[in-house]
């Protein structure tokens, strides 16, 4: 460190070698959340949320059981208009619509905003028939259509090759893995634009969970994903972003790579160093 | 000593672990400490089995670095630890690399005391090199102090030494260049001396290399290879 030897400057834009160390360009919003209250009862759940989600990336929300991750995320395609007691105020914007417009149609918003839950639901019926199913409460009954996209989702869903022989097979014969990835290629058969997986790899076993993280890892060349999951090392593997929400607030949202190595509020590092506050 | 930084983990075993990293650092660093301080005096007294000491010891420095290294690799393999205590691995298996690289200097230092004391005929006290000496030992031993108090408030003070290190280099490298070129008898004397003084040289590099790790594991931002201005302007950005 003789300082007399050289001169410590950068010669090189360090910006350019370090690209590709998390995520540097500017990204299109795909779903932007605009002062966000929910009301569950008298209860509130959701606490003035703003977030954007860039299009066609992996946005994961971790935090403590409770925090409204789940709630948040299934404000995104209107699952809370099912429970009665849940009141929403402020905007959620779906390539600059708001969804909570009185004009929006649920059924298509649904369709253009997938979900898959954290236990597998398949349909008790064959494995083309609960791909087909999103085609054919469209109406399309077209026999070469239905074929095309079903197999087109589950190549997709990286399941065409183990299933392409046993697609008359009931659905509830295959594994638990497999029933996930099933459930992921019904999403996207519709061709949705929105991904949301609500914990998609908590009831699986360690090789299932890589196969639907790598799943992930391809989906998001075509989708916007939104991830729940309160496995920490599997937002941190499978997202570009990560939101940490705690008692209903977002408390910090950022680069995935940055949040993990050098997170900028107390709390999420000690969240995520398994600190008690 | 102040480990809120380590402990308050809900996992009590975790805290331990990192405790005990940390522990067996700070003993690491004392003992290098205590090799470059026996190292040096066995150059300026002539004292060979001081010299013989410390080239023993290296072996206890090495395998320092090594259980340390196992360790770190097994809490990131069985925790994978995020945020501090991700930085704070890494930092560690950093620092024990320097660490061992000082008492490598440090046992380099002894072999040339050895060879010195064989070939010279009149004795020096060698009061230039005692100095520098006393200058990259203070250096290391602050930047430990650093990474035992896990507070980089006068990081900046550290590293802002090396200048002085290197003008003391320089000035002692020039007197040895007059003294060969007076008499080329010196040379093989001077040479020695040289190389230790080279070797304490490198050992004030490498404290203000530890600096800047442990301003990445305080701060999480990668520091290295900055000027002493820029280093101040980064860690006062606090």
């Amino acid at each position: 460190m003789t300082t007399q030897e050289s001169p410590r400057s950068h010669a090189i834009d360090m910006s350019s070698v370090l690209r590709g160390v998390g995520d540097h360009e500017p990204q299109q919003t795909c779903i932007e959340v605009k002062n966000l209250n929910l009301f569950y009862g008298t209860k509130q759940a959701l606490h003035g949320i703003n977030m954007s989600m860039p299009k066609k990336r992996v946005t994961a929300y971790i935090g403590p059981s409770g925090c409204g991750k789940s709630t948040l995320l299934r404000c995104i395609n209107r699952m809370n208009d099912l429970v009665d007691s849940a009141r929403i105020e402020g905007e959620i914007l779906v390539n600059g619509e708001n969804i909570y417009d009185k004009s929006v149609n649920v059924a298509a918003l649904r369709r253009q905003v997938g979900m898959v839950f954290q236990k597998p639901n398949p349909f008790p019926k064959s494995i083309f028939e609960n791909v087909a199913y999103g085609l054919r409460i469209q109406g399309i009954n077209d026999k070469r259509t239905l074929e095309e996209t079903v197999e087109k989702a589950l190549r997709g869903a990286a399941l065409w090759d183990e299933m392409k022989d046993r697609l008359n097979d009931n659905a509830l014969g295959m594994s638990g893995g497999q029933q996930q990835r099933l459930v992921i290629a019904r999403a996207i058969a519709i061709e949705p634009e929105v991904l949301l997986l609500d914990e998609p790899a908590s009831a699986l076993d360690p090789i299932s969970t890589l196969k639907v993280e790598e799943l992930i890892n391809e989906l998001k060349e075509k989708y916007t994903i939104v991830i729940v999951t309160h496995n920490m090392q599997q937002a941190a593997r499978v997202s570009d972003y990560t939101a940490f929400m705690y008692m209903g607030e977002l408390i910090e949202m950022g680069n995935t790579s940055e949040l993990f190595t050098n997170p900028k509020k107390k709390q999420t590092e000690d969240y995520i160093t398994g600190r008690y506050g | 000593m102040d480990n809120s930084k380590i402990g308050h983990h809900i996992s009590e075993q975790f805290n331990k672990e990192l405790e005990d990293i940390r522990n067996k650092v700070l003993t690491m660093g004392g003992l290098v400490e205590q090799q470059i301080e026996l190292a040096v005096k066995a150059f300026t007294t002539g004292d060979i089995e001081i010299a013989e000491q410390v080239i023993k010891q290296d072996n206890l420095v090495d395998a320092f670095e090594m259980a340390i290294d196992q360790e770190c690799t097994q809490i990131l393999a069985l925790r994978q630890p995020t945020a501090f205590d991700l930085r704070l691995l890494l930092t560690v298996i950093k620092i024990i690399n320097e660490l061992e690289i000082v008492g490598d200097l440090a046992e380099r230092i002894a072999k040339m005391s050895i060879h010195l004391s064989s070939t010279e005929g009149k004795r020096d006290n060698y009061y230039e090199v005692q100095h520098m000496a006393e200058l990259v030992k203070d250096m290391l031993h602050r930047a430990l102090d650093v990474f035992a108090r896990m507070s980089i408030e006068n990081i900046t003070d550290i590293t802002g030494l090396d200048e002085n290190v290197d003008r003391e280099y320089s000035s002692i490298i020039r007197q040895l260049i007059t003294q060969m070129m007076e008499d080329p008898r010196n040379i093989t004397r001077t040479l020695d001396v040289l190389w230790t003084v080279r070797a304490l040289e490198r050992i004030g590099d490498h404290a203000c290399y530890i600096c800047e790790h442990l301003i990445y594991m305080i701060k999480g931002e990668a520091v290295r290879h900055l000027t002493q201005e820029e280093l101040e302007k980064k860690v006062k950005g606090a």
